[in-house]
């Protein structure tokens, strides 16, 4: 997926509603919610995400929050349905996971970039850090549906926070879980596995989603091993909707130049060597515009 | 039939809701959501000479009712916009009004020598309250002087036709002064406010929240102060049209501004939580307005600045 050498616009499928909760439960850390979206859900793709605006009628919350998309249901009981993981860390995802069944809240989807699915079956292996799991379950069943073999890493600080629900985990041929804590699974972090099972599943393309720094770290190992890398970056945004230009991220086009791309036009998933990973929150020397 | 005409300098408009600059991205983005001919005017980013990469990241924090920026204006620079925005807009059909930033007083004067020419544009605003290089990074509008000499070097430049928007930062100790200096330097309008200068630390790390340390507090948080400087401004100068914003979020909020003074309304910090917010607010502002009695936007233009102490 080369960026930034064209004209970047907003998901063209992206429509505003008031999406009513149809089921909100605690699942480990996290929880599950459920939207009634309507035809919108026959529009997502693995790796677009929804934006939500949170605290009801005169919120003192004047941002939308963005959340990557579980899952949709094209036809459910309710019409189509669309579903999230939400770790409730701030007041805006803390008030979405208190929200009950029958609420409705307004929302944006779907938004930005989709996972690049291979034409021909390929090995592909996912990684997943935390409730960045969600999204990787949509894509193996996508991907298992090319043909494609999956396997999967999922890492967390502790057991607590590992998102793997039983359905998603028969979607992959394997699933080998890290926690730092040895809570679960193996100790230590996804990317001390990573290059063992690329060598024996002969992986051919990683797709990873989570905190930034552990995709700087699975980017690191893929490209030392010369594999393909895609990964959904998680940004501090706004609006969701490319109008703020507050979740820019500097990223290489196929013209070589870096350029400051919002991750949520050009984002969230973008290739892993596009990114300039060592920048690190800085302006890099060369950037477009900074001369 | 209620008349939600209203005019900025001697260019008229079908209705008063208008984008907030910085806060509509080319137009593109909010296309999406509403037809941009439904807006009285698109207020473009501030566009530069140069290309712009923008300031490091955090460049954002929110706030009680509102949120804290530091963009560093991010943009694609004059001939770029004028090559691939502008025409864009022009399609759609919609009211532009161009807004230009500058880091020397020559900057403004060859933007404006760029857009002199162009055709579909319907008023250009200057946002002043930019650092000036020249000037050890003072802003152009905390001086007379200088807000002077930047609002000079467009009017000079810029031809007779298109009105001039100065945009004016409240962080001043008397906004009535810049605004009578940048009149007189030959503005045709005023915009109120821009944002205002504030900082948030982080108190896990310890450290300021955004990159740039600094950044322009916007929001409903700041609505009290856009309403006191249009108020002011209008007291002093009742000719001079003004475009107001700053934390309009409600029909209720724009009517505010309204009977402060403001002839036109920017929506800004509302588009980034729900991007049909102007949408919303134009169909409550013309609520709001016949609920009280007008029959057109014009009679409650500075209502609030009335002698007779009578109600509507």
């Amino acid at each position: 997926m080369a960026v930034g050498d064209r004209m970047s616009t907003i998901n063209k499928n992206a429509q505003q509603i008031a999406a009513e909760i149809i089921s909100n439960k605690k699942v480990g850390a996290y929880h599950h919610i459920v939207f009634a979206v309507g035809d919108i859900a026959s529009h997502v793709k693995p790796g677009n995400f929804v934006a939500i605006s949170v605290g009801g009628e005169n919120s003192s919350m004047v941002l939308r929050r963005a959340f990557a998309i579980y899952r949709t249901i094209d036809r459910g009981a309710t019409g189509g349905a669309l579903e999230i993981v939400v770790a409730p860390h701030g007041s805006g995802s803390t008030w979405l996971t208190a929200q009950m069944p029958g609420v409705k809240v307004d929302l944006i989807a779907p938004l930005g970039t989709s996972f690049g699915i291979p034409t021909e079956p390929v090995r592909a292996l996912l990684v997943g850090g935390g409730y960045g799991s969600a999204p990787l379950f949509g894509l193996s069943e996508v991907l298992k549906n090319r043909g494609c073999r999956v396997d999967m890493v999922l890492g967390a600080s502790t057991a607590m926070k590992i998102y793997a629900p039983l359905d998603g985990k028969r979607s992959v041929s394997s699933l080998t879980i890290t926690t730092e804590d040895g809570s679960t699974g193996l100790t230590g972090k996804v990317t001390d596995v990573l290059a063992e099972i690329i060598e024996t599943n002969q992986i051919d393309i990683i797709y990873s989603c989570g905190p930034m720094g552990m995709l700087e770290a699975i980017n690191k190992v893929a490209s030392e091993l010369g594999i393909m890398h895609q990964c959904a970056v998680e940004e501090a945004m706004a609006c969701g909707v490319g109008v703020c230009m507050t979740c820019v991220l500097p990223i290489k086009g196929s013209d070589g130049q870096i350029r400051m791309l919002r991750s949520c036009i050009d984002g969230p998933v973008v290739d892993g060597d596009s990114v300039i990973w060592e920048a690190k929150r800085t302006i890099p020397e060369g950037t477009w515009g900074t001369n | 039939m209620f008349n939600f005409q209203t005019s900025i300098g001697q260019v008229n408009f079908a209705n008063p809701i208008f984008t907030a600059s910085g806060c509509a991205g080319s137009g593109r983005e909010l296309a999406q959501f509403f037809n941009l001919t439904e807006l009285g005017a698109i207020v473009t980013k501030s566009i530069m000479l140069k290309a712009r990469s923008g300031r490091a990241t955090p460049r954002m924090a929110e706030t009680p009712s509102g949120m804290l920026n530091s963009i560093g204006l991010q943009g694609p620079g004059i001939d770029l916009f004028l090559e691939k925005d502008i025409p864009w807009l022009r399609e759609q059909g919609a009211n532009i009004v161009v807004s230009i930033a500058g880091e020397s007083v020559e900057d403004y004067a060859v933007l404006a020598r760029k857009l002199r020419s162009v055709p579909g544009i319907s008023a250009l605003e200057v946002n002043i309250s930019c650092p000036n290089v020249e000037n050890r990074g003072q802003v152009f509008a905390c001086h007379p002087t200088t807000a002077r000499a930047a609002i000079e070097a467009v009017r000079r430049n810029i031809g007779g036709e298109l009105p001039i928007i100065a945009k004016l930062t409240p962080d001043v100790t008397s906004i009535v002064d810049i605004a009578t200096e940048v009149v007189s330097a030959g503005a045709d309008a005023l915009a109120l406010i821009n944002t205002v200068l504030g900082m948030v630390i982080d108190t896990n790390s310890m450290r300021p929240k955004l990159a740039g340390k600094t950044g322009g507090l916007s929001g409903p948080a700041i609505r009290p102060i856009a309403v006191r400087a249009i108020y002011q401004v209008r007291e002093a100068m009742p000719n001079v049209n003004i475009l107001g914003m700053g934390g309009v979020a409600s029909g209720r909020d724009a009517f505010e501004l309204i009977l402060a003074g403001a002839s036109a309304v920017s929506i800004g910090t509302a588009t980034f939580g729900d991007p049909s917010a102007a949408m919303r607010i134009k169909r409550e502002l013309q609520d709001e307005l016949v609920s009280h009695g007008f029959d057109s936007l014009h009679e409650a233009i500075g209502y609030a600045h009335r002698s007779d102490g009578g109600l509507r």
